[in-house]
């Protein structure tokens, strides 16, 4: 059955229907004519060098990071010079009796850079050693390497830095320089700082937190975060409290202390706490009562 | 409330308050006489952990002097409840009362823990395990032992025994345990999580190591 209007265009004849099936013929011969060639181009562009534009759009917002692994823990050479990295490795795992004079609470470095320092996705040194000097949006100005150690003794430490040309400072350098060696100076490399966290579902929440802390954190860290001593000394960091980094120090924020927390937390079973447990945990961790952000100078 | 009722009252109070601790002290004295001669039902602890504590290695029973008393409660209240296998120290276990334990793990908390002797020569075993102990093996995700069993394997009081000393066939056995999953009254699984990633051979090194830390 032919619509009426069809019909109605046959009779008066100034217009005949064939026309209108014509021109949509003709519609779609144009649209292939252009068409094909564009889906021709679209498979050709899976080869490497139609796809590089495409490809190096992804690389820039997902950087490559080059891979390194620092030298063998045994392997620092004997002479003056390794004497050096050695003391520095010493200040590094043992803070409290290498470099007390410079701590203002109860933290070593290896608290945070696991495997003395060693580790990848808990800030390794031969990681940063090779990132400075920089710009830093903390102080607004060009750090040295040097300059970043300072900061961790004033917050993280809620210390004072030893001096740049310091037994101890030169120590830590030589340490940081030794674990580097053979890594490409200015690189982001792999396994450097902490690793990034997506955003958590929900925000995070100090209440949730303290149900994640009781499960997984208390039997090292004590129900009050104030770490578990042995001999006098702290076995296990303190989280808050006097002894703990002080409110300027990067751990205090909540991101970094998420990282930190879902890649290597607790110790020996990193990345088995959920995104939302790490974030939650973080923040309720960094809601207690800490040492004041010192002035800065 | 009238005056007597108060006085009553208080005098309860009083008795409740002078009765508790007596009922939560553990008495390392009544500990010593149930490892040295035993319970009614009981055989007396020395006969397989040795006169002083100091275990049986050729027969894989455990040091126990020197070891936390947090510690020693717990394994005893969980080869009662079942939560530990082991088919001498369950039956024996349930005999106890829960004082007993208490006493019993005071006594052996007690002891003098493991000293270090004159420096020995390691095996290259014991070295190996030297090397796992003090820096373990992250490209695995090993963390050392001494991160929570403390520097030489001292042991971190309450949950964390000390290694230090143990004798090498109860202790391969036991890591043995945790990596196929025999035993698991860890907290938090956190043994079993590291056991886990260990191969034999590293089991038996850290094993020869801490008999004799340096």
């Amino acid at each position: 059955m032919m619509p009426r209007w069809i019909k109605r265009l046959k009779q008066t004849r100034a217009f005949h229907p064939a026309w209108i099936a014509l021109a949509l013929l003709a519609i779609f011969v144009v649209a292939g004519v252009i068409a094909l060639p564009a889906l021709y181009a679209g498979a050709k562009a899976a080869t490497p060098e139609t796809l590089a534009p495409k490809l190096a759009a992804t690389i820039q917002q997902q950087p490559k990071r080059p891979h390194f692994s620092p030298p063998l823990a045994n392997a620092i050479p004997a002479g003056e010079f390794g004497d050096t990295i050695r003391l520095g490795r010493n200040i590094f795992t043992h803070t409290q009796i290498y470099a007390k004079s410079f701590v203002g609470n109860g933290l070593n470095c290896v608290n945070c850079h696991l495997d003395d320092g060693r580790k990848a996705d808990a800030a390794p040194l031969w990681a940063a050693y090779v990132k400075y000097p920089a710009y830093r949006a903390k102080n607004h100005k060009v750090n040295s390497f040097e300059e970043r150690l300072a900061g961790c003794f004033r917050f993280s430490m809620n210390g004072t830095a030893p001096a740049p040309d310091s037994k101890e400072m030169v120590a830590l350098v030589s340490y940081s320089f030794w674990l580097a060696q053979g890594a490409p100076t200015g690189a982001d490399l792999a396994g450097g700082g902490y690793r990034k966290l997506d955003k958590p579902p929900s925000a995070p929440d100090a209440a949730r937190g303290a149900v994640v802390f009781a499960g997984n954190c208390v039997i090292c860290h004590g129900a009050a975060g104030q770490g578990t001593k042995a001999g006098g000394k702290y076995a296990f960091p303190p989280l808050w409290g006097k002894d703990s980094y002080n409110a300027g120090a990067g751990m205090h924020q909540v991101r970094t202390a998420a990282e930190f927390i879902q890649a290597n937390m607790p110790l020996g079973k990193g990345d088995t706490l959920s995104l939302q447990e790490a974030w939650d945990v973080a923040q309720y961790i960094n809601s207690h009562q800490r040492p004041p952000k010192p002035r800065t100078k | 409330m009238t005056l007597q009722d108060t006085r009553v009252f208080f005098i309860i109070a009083l008795c409740l308050v002078a009765a508790t601790p007596s009922a939560c002290y553990a008495d390392a004295k009544a500990g010593e006489a149930l490892a040295k001669h035993g319970a009614t039902a009981a055989a007396p602890c020395m006969q397989c952990h040795g006169a002083n504590g100091e275990g049986q290695a050729a027969a894989g029973f455990p040091r126990l002097a020197g070891q936390n008393q947090a510690y020693l409660v717990k394994q005893l209240q969980d080869f009662s409840h079942g939560h530990r296998a082991n088919p001498i120290m369950q039956a024996l276990a349930r005999t106890l009362s829960a004082r007993q334990i208490r006493d019993a793990a005071e006594y052996y908390a007690s002891l003098p823990a493991w000293q270090a002797n004159k420096p020995v020569v390691l095996t290259p075993a014991a070295a190996r395990g030297s090397q796992l102990a003090r820096k373990g093996n992250w490209g695995k995700g090993i963390p050392a032992c001494f991160a929570c069993h403390g520097e030489k394997g001292v042991g971190i009081a309450p949950s964390f025994p000390a290694l230090a000393g143990q004798n090498a066939s109860y202790m391969s056995k036991q890591l043995s345990a945790w990596r196929t999953g025999a035993r698991t009254n860890d907290p938090q699984g956190l043994m079993r999580s590291v056991a886990e990633k260990m191969r034999p051979d590293e089991i038996a090194a850290v094993s020869a190591y801490f008999e004799n830390p340096q």
